[in-house]
């Protein structure tokens, strides 16, 4: 017997029973679309995170004010206790960053004629665009020029421009913010939620000095919220980290027997972490899809071994007429294949349209990849011949006469 | 080819066995067949009838003795040989016909072709043809439970012709048939041995039946009590 045939002959023993193939395929396509549904949910929240982790910018890390000791008692009475511009810029003149920003920032309401908006507001230094890598998409961003003339410019997020301006373009209208108001200059592109999940695009930016001095009125002059900083290189953040804050405890005289007044925070860790939790839970729920992948394969096996059971007689007539024992065994494991391969088929069906509904339904994102329909397909003719096998076994090794006078 | 010896059986001997207590059954059995020949095998229920005919089909392996088919020592096969004489050589008829359920007549009947490693088309259009010998070439495409029980039978022997077989084995052929049906059926045979030479060996109870043969082997509780021409046996 050639293959052609014994599948054919596998397709006629399934339509003979058609509701039992049905249900034990249907073991096989709740495994199979789980398996390749869950795969694809992990991955799309893997790819949401590195989106997200790509959209901080690379090597960059996070320099506020205050030690990180939990206690909440600061160490260093009488030495300089906030992070200013001045430290800042002397970071971004050490040779391992590549850049520095400053920033500070406070919720505000922001008017644009009779439509208001509570947004964040912050006010940065140019730097701070090139270490996000984030663009205009409407106009430009403001410079050392704007800077230094502490013009009443601003440069508005997505979110922002949508809710103050709907469809019309804000560039050249003014803003409002504590009552002054601001020239709209640029409208910064879609950058979406970050890690914590806040929306990136609610936010205003203003030139640091401008905020400074007409926005923001807390601290000492020059004391700034917090610092981004980016490393020259992927290989230098340590490195950085370290200069950092040698050259913050020599600037703010921090004793060496005494806690750093600064923590400083790196963002590749974060993402590392985030990355590892994204990673574990697609293994989570690959598993979960797994354990149902496994019933169905439990189901198969039950169903050939009453199947062999119930065509012993068939079986004995088969060798009767010549079957060898191989023909018998490849058989009832191809009937086996035939319908895990069926069934993972649907499977993937139907986990491409849980995909499309998970994507209508929720901000998700799920596509089914290609890889992920391979691995399903190669998994459950795998199950088959897996499971297959021992009933498939089972029944090559009846003995003709027994098997011709089964009842 | 008629007149040379087809099988040898030197002594053999059959015990089940269950659960360790031997049931002997057949006490040491010695026949010759010749190709060519047609011959009965009768004698009471539970005698060893189908016993015998399931050692001769290569589908059950004696317990002692020797068993020639065409000058092979039966014995010494493995599996796939056994299988392969049984696909080529033997031609087998069932008392309950023992065809596929699911399966049209001409897919029934090509099984065998299809296990010799025959085409499926090549298959199906020799079946056409064996059907069509029997008279059933109109009903090919039909499920065997479309049809009486003779014409299951007629389809029955249509595939075990269908290898071109040297010996035909039915056990009981007309057992479950009614006396017009079977005389139907003993034609067919008759011819088969008549105008091909192909050796057929059939069990029955029925004198009637019997009589078509031309030798006769008798059997009783596992010994040959009998074994001539059917004509100087009292049936
Ligand atoms: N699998 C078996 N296990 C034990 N004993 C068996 C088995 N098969 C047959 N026998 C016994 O062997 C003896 C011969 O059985 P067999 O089927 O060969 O008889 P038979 O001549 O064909 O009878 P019948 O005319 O009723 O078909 C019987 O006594 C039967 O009980
Ligand atoms: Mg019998």
């Amino acid at each position: 017997m050639n293959i052609f045939q014994v599948f054919l002959e596998a397709f006629r023993a399934m339509s003979m029973n058609r509701l039992r193939a049905g249900l034990t395929m249907l073991g096989i396509i709740i495994g199979v679309g789980a398996v390749v549904l869950m795969l694809a949910i992990g991955e799309s929240v893997r790819e949401d995170i590195n989106r997200r982790i790509s959209a901080m910018g690379s090597n960059v890390m996070v320099i506020f004010p205050g030690s990180s000791t939990s206690n909440g008692v600061r160490a260093g009475r009488g030495v300089v206790q906030t992070l200013t511009l001045q430290d800042a810029q002397a970071i971004g003149q050490l040779p391992s960053f590549s850049g520095v920003a400053a920033i500070v920032q406070q919720p505000f309401q922001v008017a644009s004629g009779t439509t208001n908006w509570n947004a964040n507001v912050s006010g940065v230094t140019p730097e701070y665009f090139s270490i996000k890598d984030w663009n205009t998409e409407l106009g430009s961003l403001f410079g050392e020029v704007e800077i230094r003339s502490a013009s009443r410019v601003a440069v508005i997020g997505r979110t922002v421009a949508s809710n103050l301006y709907g469809e019309a373009d804000p560039i050249g209208q003014t803003i409002r913010i504590r009552n002054r108001p601001f020239e709209v200059i640029g409208v910064l592109e879609n950058k979406g939620s970050d890690l914590g999940g806040g929306d990136q695009d609610d936010a205003v930016f203003v030139p640091l000095t401008t905020a400074r001095q007409q926005l923001i009125r807390w601290g000492q002059p020059g004391s700034i919220h917090y610092a981004l900083a980016q490393a020259a290189s992927a290989s230098q953040v340590q490195d950085a980290i370290y200069d950092a804050s040698q050259l913050l405890r020599t600037r703010h005289r921090v004793r060496d027997d005494q806690e750093d007044d600064f923590t400083i925070r790196d963002l590749a860790s974060i993402a590392e972490a985030a990355q590892g939790i994204a990673t574990a839970l697609t293994l989570l729920l690959g598993a979960i899809g797994s354990i149902s992948l496994l019933v169905g394969g439990i189901g198969i096996m039950n169903i050939m071994l009453v199947s062999v059971t119930e065509r012993t007689r068939e079986i004995g007539i088969r060798m009767a007429l010549g079957a060898k024992r191989r023909d018998v065994l490849l058989q009832f494991l191809t009937e086996a294949v035939v319908i895990c391969v069926c069934g993972g088929a649907l499977g993937v069906l139907f986990a491409y349209l849980g995909s499309l509904a998970i994507t209508k339904l929720s901000p998700m994102e799920v596509g089914i990849s290609m890889t992920g329909i391979v691995i399903a397909f190669s998994f459950s003719a795998l199950i088959g011949i897996f499971f297959g096998l021992y009933p498939a076994k089972r029944a090559a090794a009846l003995k003709p006469v027994e098997a011709l006078r089964y009842e | 080819m008629t007149g040379q010896t087809l099988m040898t059986l030197t002594d053999i001997k059959k015990s089940y066995f269950n659960a360790e207590i031997e049931t002997p059954v057949l006490h040491g059995i010695n026949v010759t067949i010749n190709r060519g020949e047609f011959v009965a095998i009768m004698g009471q229920s539970g005698s060893g009838k189908s016993t015998l005919m399931n050692i001769l089909g290569c589908l059950d392996t004696p317990t002692s003795g020797s068993f020639v088919l065409n000058g092979k020592e039966v014995g010494t096969l493995n599996d796939n040989e056994l299988a392969q004489i049984r696909n080529e050589t033997i031609g087998f008829v069932f008392q309950g016909f023992n065809l596929l359920k699911r399966m049209p007549l001409v897919d029934n009947v090509a099984l065998p072709l299809l296990y010799a490693g025959v085409s499926m088309a090549e298959a199906r259009k020799r079946a056409t043809e064996k059907l069509t010998q029997t008279g059933l070439g109109a009903f090919t495409k039909r499920l065997p439970n479309q049809i009486s029980g003779g014409q299951q039978q007629r389809v029955a022997i249509s595939r075990a012709l269908v290898c071109e077989p040297a010996l035909i084995l039915a056990d009981e052929p007309t057992g479950n048939l009614d006396t017009t049906t079977s005389v139907e059926i003993m034609n067919l045979f008759t011819r088969l041995n008549e105008e091909q030479g192909m050796s057929i060996l059939i069990v029955t109870h029925e004198p009637d039946v019997a009589k078509y043969a031309k030798r006769l082997v008798r059997l009783k509780d596992g010994y040959v009590t009998y074994d001539g021409p059917v004509a100087d046996a009292h049936l």
